[in-house]
């Protein structure tokens, strides 16, 4: 009798792991669409509402509400902080910085003074503001419109069409506040990108398209007498042009 | 009174005990080999109303963490993106204008609905994570989610137990990354060593002191 008992527990042993599996991911894979067993839920899901996470409180079943018109965001700068924000553009990457946005009508905010697009940035531009707007810009633009600008981004290779090149004479007359616009806002096919980019990253984008512009059209006189020589050794050898640098 | 007992009744709390231990053993074994995130969350891989690929948008086209989960830098929450997101380059006229795959992407255009993505990192509602903190002190999006890059279908890598917060929380110098790494999901240390000696010097350079006590992550 022992035996046969043993040998059943042998056998529901193998049973188990053989349906259930090793747990060890890198072993054995199990992917399962099945969703984690939670055995006691009661603190582990509390009726409470995370970001972005349904609830049943609301009609519609969303947590997240949208904004009241007129109302600023808990966790958001408040309108009056945003030209004073925009001058810490460079400490924007640390943590716990607020996330700037704002509706205020000035000239940070909308790109235009009166009725008319202004020109210059609204706080002063560093090579941090730059380096800032390069890294924003690659993440935000440069899918389309391509790491330098030429409109020649990678979406362009998947059907896009009618990107705009930064270096046509149109837009390098454009003013910054139209620019500034076009980001928030978007422009003919390009939908805003207000949504998801801060006020002073905005800026620090137009003033990092403007550097691309300049390079782009650069000549050997542009370049410091003494950087010269390095830069034709580099073409000379390698037979292309230098990266646009800031 | 003597006889009361037979003889084998003497070998009876013996018997009792090993057949516990026989059975009980393998029933506490498999609890504590299988009823832990390890194998309950791990590999966990819904499917989603959107057949997303990370692998096509991150691997193939080189776009950034950041262009969908935009403000994860300054919030505690990583965001899904908005619908208009896909739109900017989805939308009509645009790439895949009428694919099939992307209806729930057109109807929520449309009806202002959201997508209804499914949840698959999930950490219990009493233990507070911060993304911002992490990815700007020198966590990489690689090390909780894996390699998101090469994901067609996300799916859970890590176990997110506490033990395995605790296991970088007490040593983060086997994990921490150039600030400039954090978003590259190819960027992987030359060797174990090279990591530890990188970690440790971003570790006193940022002052990096992550909590072990409760009231780091539950108040």
């Amino acid at each position: 009798m022992v035996r046969y008992f043993l040998f059943l527990l042998v056998l529901i042993t193998i049973l188990v792991v053989s349906i259930a599996g090793l747990r060890d991911y890198s072993f054995l894979p199990h992917k399962t669409k099945r969703p984690p067993i939670e055995i006691f839920p009661d603190m582990v899901r509390q009726p409470k509402v995370k970001a972005q996470a349904p609830s049943d409180f609301y009609a519609d079943g969303r947590g997240a509400r949208s904004h009241v018109d007129g109302t600023v965001p808990v966790g958001y700068s408040a309108p009056e902080a945003s030209v004073q924000a925009s001058e810490g553009v460079a400490t924007m990457g640390s943590p716990y910085s607020v996330v700037v946005f704002s509706g205020k009508q000035d000239y940070a905010d909308t790109g235009k003074i009166g009725t008319n697009w202004g020109n210059g940035l609204p706080f002063t531009a560093t090579l941090a503001t730059l380096e800032r707007g390069r890294e924003r810009y690659q993440i935000q633009c440069a899918v389309c419109h391509g790491a330098t600008g030429a409109g020649n981004g990678i979406a362009t290779k998947y059907g896009l069409v009618g990107v705009a090149s930064l270096h046509q004479q149109r837009l390098r007359d454009m003013t910054d506040g139209e620019i500034y616009n076009t980001i928030v806002n978007g422009k003919n096919t390009m939908l805003g990108y207000g949504a998801g980019i801060q006020v002073p990253d905005r800026w620090a984008i137009v003033a990092y398209i403007r550097a691309l512009q300049l390079s782009q059209n650069a000549t050997i006189n542009d370049v410091p007498v003494t950087e010269r020589a390095a830069l034709t050794g580099t073409n000379a050898a390698s037979g292309t042009t230098a990266p646009p640098k800031p | 009174m003597s006889n009361f007992f037979p003889k084998w009744a003497n070998w009876l709390p013996l018997q009792l005990l090993v057949c516990g231990l026989v059975i009980g053993g393998p029933i506490t074994l498999g609890i504590w080999y299988y009823f832990t995130p390890k194998y309950t969350r791990v590999g966990y891989q819904p499917d989603q109303p959107v057949p997303f690929s990370h692998a096509l948008h991150v691997k193939q086209l080189g776009m950034d963490c950041r262009y969908c989960h935009s403000f994860v830098e300054v919030a505690g929450h990583s965001n899904l993106p908005a619908t208009q997101t896909c739109i900017n380059c989805h939308g009509q006229g645009k790439i895949l204008p009428n694919s099939p795959r992307l209806a729930a992407v057109r109807d929520s255009w449309e009806t202002g609905q959201p997508i209804p993505w499914v949840q698959i990192h999930r950490l219990p509602d009493y233990a507070y994570f911060n993304h911002a903190v992490h990815v700007n002190r020198g966590v990489s999006c690689y090390s909780c989610h894996g390699a998101v890059n090469e994901m067609s279908v996300v799916y859970e890598a890590e176990s997110l137990s506490m033990k395995w917060c605790l296991d970088c929380h007490r040593a983060p110098e086997n994990f921490l990354r150039p600030p400039s790494e954090i978003f590259n999901m190819n960027w992987h240390p030359a060797s174990p060593e090279a990591q530890r000696e990188l970690g440790t010097k971003f570790k006193e350079e940022w002052k990096v002191n992550p909590p072990v006590s409760c009231g780091g992550c539950h108040h």
